[in-house]
């Protein structure tokens, strides 16, 4: 198998393809105060298996992303694949993905991510016992 | 010369069951798998019901990878500070043939693709099925196959049965879905915690391979969706599903939610101290009768999840089930359609009618209101803190006062909460009859 394992330290943000603005990533979200011990989210996301292909299975436009106020898939995607900059664009992810499909479906934008399954044999591995 | 008779999109239950008849049925049938082995892809809210595998695979639960039998289940109503909890156990779930059970779904998945390898399927791994082969590369030809991300690319075969999951873009490709919404998808986010298992017996008081799934109700903020925990050997999973639409219009995020939920008192002590093994998401199509798709097109059968068959009716949550329930018709009905020579939507029509003779169909058409019922708001909000109120006013002491009783109480409480009784009495009736 070509891929490799990713940990949540090492993910990497790109922009969609006709954002244009400076790179200036707003700070991650910070989990809502809790009384349980909570692990961080890089941590929760150390804990699952992917194996990366060297290419993209999502694909954002930039500028529908610019144009959207609402911006659904920071909160919706289980994996915070979705980050918002202070430009108004989006910052994304797709090495550590769980292809749910959540980000496309909550997406109110027509067009502004295209999703489909990352190459045979690579993307997120759900372990065996 | 076709390369198959059949091909198979995907070897989860629905494409593993039906790859598995087609193979005693003397066909040969590839099952592909994009994944690096079955059930690399898949994830699910816990219980797998295991009586349609009964005439498939004779006692099956002597050689399936399972993990604990549920033999107590448990439905939680549960506000912030709140919980009410119907617990039911029976010792008839703990033996031959079983009722429900908890299995890891890559265990699960492989071991029911395996079955399919050894009656003679050539399951290939690794692979997307990247979209729909026509005759001539027509796009109003016929069906001829499937075009794969492979180098040696396409599979041919006159039939194609997609069982690549909820997104199933196969089944979108081939028209056979309509406009897709957004609001009949919840998604399931999901902790696999691992603790010791004298703990989890300790704990969840089961013993040897006796397990327990407790469903929640009210633990999602405000969401429509639900909560689940359920008991493996040595994990238990812990989980939200959240309707899509309204977990993107509010501000917390997925873990968000699960932590808060595991930070309730009535769920914290069962799995404090253990340590998140695996964190997972999928997408579920929540919306039962009303969004399945055409089962069937010239050349082309849905099952399962692709064709949104999973059963997410309130108390009842099954998935695995209709996936195999609906893996075998399509099989079944696949073979009968081949052998007449006919592959067209009216050739493979046995397979909608097998299944709206058996409990696939039925289930959902009897429980289609089921859902929406659920995720009414008063069900999801209101409920869960009248009927927690109603049993903490019912057993709260107040003297030198004496007992209010239980019709002052329950007065009292449907006052507190605003709403009409026209509108609890109207959802008492929905409910009977929804779930009736």
């Amino acid at each position: 198998m070509s891929g490799r394992r990713v940990t949540g330290a090492k993910r990497s943000l790109r922009r969609g393809k006709a954002a244009t603005a400076p790179a200036s990533t707003e700070a991650r979200r910070t989990p809502a105060a809790s009384a349980y011990p909570e692990v961080s989210f890089e941590d929760r996301m150390a804990t699952v298996d992917f194996r990366v292909a060297p290419d993209a299975h999502i694909v954002v436009d930039g500028d529908a992303c610019n144009g959207c106020t609402t911006k659904e898939c920071v909160v919706a995607c289980p994996a915070n694949l979705f980050v918002p900059v202070a430009d108004g664009g989006i910052l994304f992810n797709y090495e550590q993905c769980f292809e749910c499909g959540t980000c496309y479906l909550a997406c109110n934008t027509a067009g502004a991510i295209s999703w489909s399954y990352p190459e045979g044999g690579h993307g997120v591995v759900f372990r065996r016992s | 010369m076709p390369d198959f008779d059949v091909i198979v999109v995907g070897a989860g239950p629905a494409g593993s069951s039906a790859a598995l008849v087609l193979a005693r049925a003397g066909r040969k049938v590839c099952l592909v798998e994009r994944g690096p082995f079955p059930g690399s892809k898949n994830m699910y809210g816990g219980v797998v019901y295991g009586r349609i595998l009964d005439t498939l695979i004779p006692e099956w639960w002597k050689d399936a990878p399972i993990q604990r039998w549920v033999t107590r289940r448990a439905t939680m109503l549960m506000t912030g500070t709140q919980a009410l909890t119907v617990d039911f156990r029976t010792d008839a779930w703990a033996g031959p043939p079983y009722n429900g059970a908890t299995a890891y779904r890559p265990d699960f998945d492989s071991w029911l693709a395996g079955r399919a390898v050894d009656a003679g399927a050539t399951l290939v791994c690794d692979t997307v099925a990247k979209g729909l082969l026509r005759e001539g590369d027509r796009p109003d030809g016929a069906i001829v196959g499937v075009r794969t991300d492979r180098p040696d690319g396409d599979l041919t075969a006159p039939l194609v049965i997609a069982c690549d999951g909820v997104n199933s873009f196969l089944a979108k490709e081939a028209g056979l879905y309509g406009e897709v919404d957004p609001a009949n998808y919840t998604v399931g986010v999901k902790e696999t915690v691992a603790l010791p298992r004298e703990a989890i017996e300790q704990r969840f008081n089961v013993r040897d391979r006796d397990g327990v799934d407790f469903e929640i109700l009210g633990c999602t903020q405000g969401i429509p969706g639900g909560g689940f925990l359920y008991t493996n050997l040595d994990t238990v999973a812990v989980g939200v599903v959240l309707k899509v639409p309204s977990l993107a219009a509010q501000s917390l995020r997925p873990e968000e939610i699960i932590a808060r939920m595991k930070a309730h008192s009535a769920i914290a002590p069962l799995i404090e101290g253990g340590e998140v093994k695996e964190y997972s998401a999928h997408l579920i199509p929540e919306a039962g009768y009303d969004m399945i798709p055409e089962l069937a097109g010239d050349g082309m059968l849905v099952a399962g999840d692709a064709a949104a068959l999973c059963l997410a009716a309130g108390i009842w949550l099954e998935g695995v089930n209709f996936a195999i329930g609906s893996g075998i018709a399509a099989g079944e009905a696949a073979t009968e359609a081949l052998t007449r020579g006919d592959v067209s939507a009216a050739g493979l029509s046995g397979y909608r009618a097998r299944l709206d003779a058996n409990f696939v169909m039925k289930d959902h058409k009897k429980l289609r209101r089921a859902a929406h019922v659920i995720m009414g708001e008063r069900n999801q909000l209101h409920y869960p803190q009248i009927a927690c109120n109603i049993v903490e006013d019912m057993f709260r002491v107040e003297n030198p006062d004496p007992k209010p009783g239980l019709r002052r109480i329950v007065q009292r409480e449907v006052k507190r909460s605003g709403l009409r009784m026209r509108d609890l009495m109207r959802d008492a009736r929905d409910g009977m009859r929804s779930f009736g």
